[in-house]
């Protein structure tokens, strides 16, 4: 099973251009703020919403290309889709639910339901089959949607936003069962989220969408490493740089300098985890290569640690102790002086 | 929590509409002859009329079904050029006199009417015969079943039915097995309004179909005979009788699809 899709589709104010490829036994995930596109690339590929332009080929079958006049409706595509909020049909029960697209396919009431059941049994909701979904709770009637996309025996899955609905706790439960059935799942299986955790927790490979373009795409590390957006900076919680380099300096597209300890040149993005920056009440002496006046605009604290958002000739965000936040001072207005060395600046093309 | 202090004069001419109301149906209940009432309510006249009514009335709900289903939904989910004038055009027998609604269709489907020439010529006529009854219940009644449809076709989700056919299934089974049950308790609840109405339905029946007793003779047009002839008495058992219906269905439909849940 593979997936080779390059879709147009303008939607109002949105224009998503992009172009998104999996194959078997990898879990790709689609991440993005809200507005991106990935509910509306999702759409185009379950049939939903016919694209513009482009081409989608699901295990060489072209399923949509304008061009051709091409369009192989929703019914016909074999894509089970976990919509955002479950979507489970409130007057059919859990089991009914579930049984629904072997019944559409023309297998039999007792064989359906004899299927549903064995999937509600996987998805530890044994018993919970004459339930309507009113009396399910946010992560039964998740699973049940889960249940209900698998029992139709697609060739791809697509989940939009699969936990988002749920609370904390629950999530991270619901969370560990996907994962077990992604990886299950004999064919492609494609994650929409704007959530970085459940990206980087169930996908084996990333595809950042911003308004409607694909900005980064690798595996986990890869993103987690090396930002190459200030979205994705912000996901993954580093501070994130893109400017041009001369020997190591980097000059940043806003209006400050960054040297770090190497020879890059060019257009370069540069990143210093919050971790890495020092605060001081007063100018350091010695070592660090970068030195800059700053005032605290945020505190926020964490479990363990706090962040601190300083603005200055070069933005950025510190992680510090709480001893630390006592000992400088560090309050809404405070005037600090931030130090990073040259040897915490990495620095890779943009 | 403290109650709020309702204001009286509001409560005063609240008290005067619920009155204007009420005076009529007691009017009828005081001037009932009881002791006669069994013997009014079975006569062969008004056992005719009553069971012509009903056929009338169901069949003409039948028809609203039939034709006001799909209307609805293609006024709910298709968007084209003209929508909604083609929704004012079908209320439009809401807010109609129904005599006018009843000579607009003798003139439209009555022997000379400008189709019903044609209808006559292969054999259909419509005028002073039972069809026209259902005719004329349907025309005025329809737009009930079509309006609380419409609204309820408008209420589903969307993504419902995108779900149902990522599940394999064809429009038609989406519409059948999704759709359809969402939109149930407005389909039965339109559906009763629209019998009510065609049960109740007088001017465009008496315009169009006529008032053939056993034929055309519905029970309002019964009613009317009796009252302005020899036996108001019957009139107004009769009366009484579909008030208690009216008002029978009126309740059913509060407490089961209705209102508050």
């Amino acid at each position: 099973m593979t997936l080779a899709a390059r879709v147009e589709v303008r939607r109002g104010t949105l224009q998503l251009e992009c172009e998104l490829t999996a194959n078997d036994g990898e879990v790709v995930a689609v991440v993005g703020p809200n507005g991106a596109g990935k509910t509306t690339l999702l759409r185009a590929l379950a049939g939903l919403t016919p694209i513009d332009a482009g081409r989608i080929e699901l295990d060489g079958k072209v399923v949509d290309d304008p061009a051709q006049r091409t369009f192989v409706v929703p019914e016909q595509r074999r894509v089970g889709v976990v919509f955002q909020d479950g979507q489970l049909f409130p007057h059919l029960s859990a089991v009914e639910n579930v049984a629904f697209g072997p019944r559409s396919a023309g297998v039999s009431r007792r064989e359906a339901t004899a299927r549903a059941e064995t999937w509600l049994d996987r998805l530890g909701l044994a018993g919970k089959g004459g339930d309507r979904p009113s009396q399910l709770s946010g992560g039964q009637a998740q699973r049940v949607a889960l249940a209900r996309a698998l029992a139709s025996d697609p060739a791809m899955l697509l989940l939009d936003e699969p936990l988002t609905a749920l609370d904390a706790a629950t999530r991270v439960e619901v969370r560990r069962d996907l994962g077990r059935h992604l990886r299950a799942f004999p064919g492609v299986p494609i994650l929409v989220t704007h959530d970085p955790v459940d990206a980087l927790a169930l996908a084996d490979r990333i595809v950042v969408l911003e308004m409607g373009r694909v900005v980064q795409e690798g595996t986990a590390d890869e993103i987690v490493a090396r930002p190459r957006s200030p979205y994705v900076a912000e996901l993954v919680g580093t501070n994130l740089y893109r400017g041009t380099a001369t020997s190591g300096v980097v000059r940043t597209d806003g209006e400050g300098t960054i040297t770090s300890a190497t020879t890059a040149s060019g257009p370069v993005c540069a990143t210093v985890h919050p971790r890495a920056v020092a605060l001081h009440t007063s100018r350091p002496e010695g070592t660090p290569r970068n030195v800059w006046p700053v005032r605290v605009t945020h505190v926020e604290r964490l479990t363990d640690r706090v962040r601190v958002q300083l603005a200055g000739p070069l933005g950025i965000v510190a992680e510090v102790t709480l001893a630390a936040v006592d000992e400088l001072g560090l309050r809404e207005g405070a005037e600090v002086w931030a130090a990073v060395k040259a040897t915490e600046v990495d620095v890779y093309e943009a | 929590m403290r109650r709020r202090a309702v204001p009286l004069p509001a409560m005063a001419l609240a008290a005067v509409a619920v009155a204007a109301f009420a005076l009529p149906l007691v009017a009828l209940a005081v001037r009932a002859p009881w002791s006669d009432a069994w013997r009014h309510l079975t006569t062969h006249e008004a056992r005719q009329a009553f069971v012509l009514s009903m056929e009338t009335s169901l069949l003409a709900t039948a028809v609203a079904v039939v034709l006001g289903v799909p209307l609805a939904w293609v006024q709910a989910r298709v968007d084209y050029p003209g929508r909604n004038f083609v929704r004012a055009l079908t209320t439009l027998p809401m807010v109609l006199p129904p005599v006018v609604g009843g000579t607009a269709l003798l003139l439209a489907l009555g022997r000379r009417g400008i189709a019903g020439q044609y209808l006559d010529d292969v054999g259909v006529h419509l005028p002073f015969h039972v069809s026209g009854a259902v005719v004329a219940e349907a025309f005025v009644a329809m737009p009930f079943l079509v309006l609380t449809l419409e609204a309820a076709f408008r209420s589903v989700d969307t993504r419902l039915e995108d779900a149902a056919r990522t599940l394999g299934a064809s429009q038609w089974t989406v519409f059948r097995r999704v759709t359809l049950p969402l939109v149930r308790p407005s389909l039965v609840a339109g559906a009763v309004l629209c019998w009510a109405r065609a049960l109740g339905e007088f001017g465009a029946t008496i315009t169009f179909a006529g008032n053939l007793p056993g034929k055309t003779q519905t029970l309002p047009l019964f009613v009317y005979v009796r009252f302005e002839g020899a036996d108001p008495a019957a009139a107004i058992v009769l009366s009484l009788a579909m008030m208690a219906v009216s008002l029978a269905v009126l309740l059913a439909l509060r407490d089961r699809w209705l209102g508050l849940r």
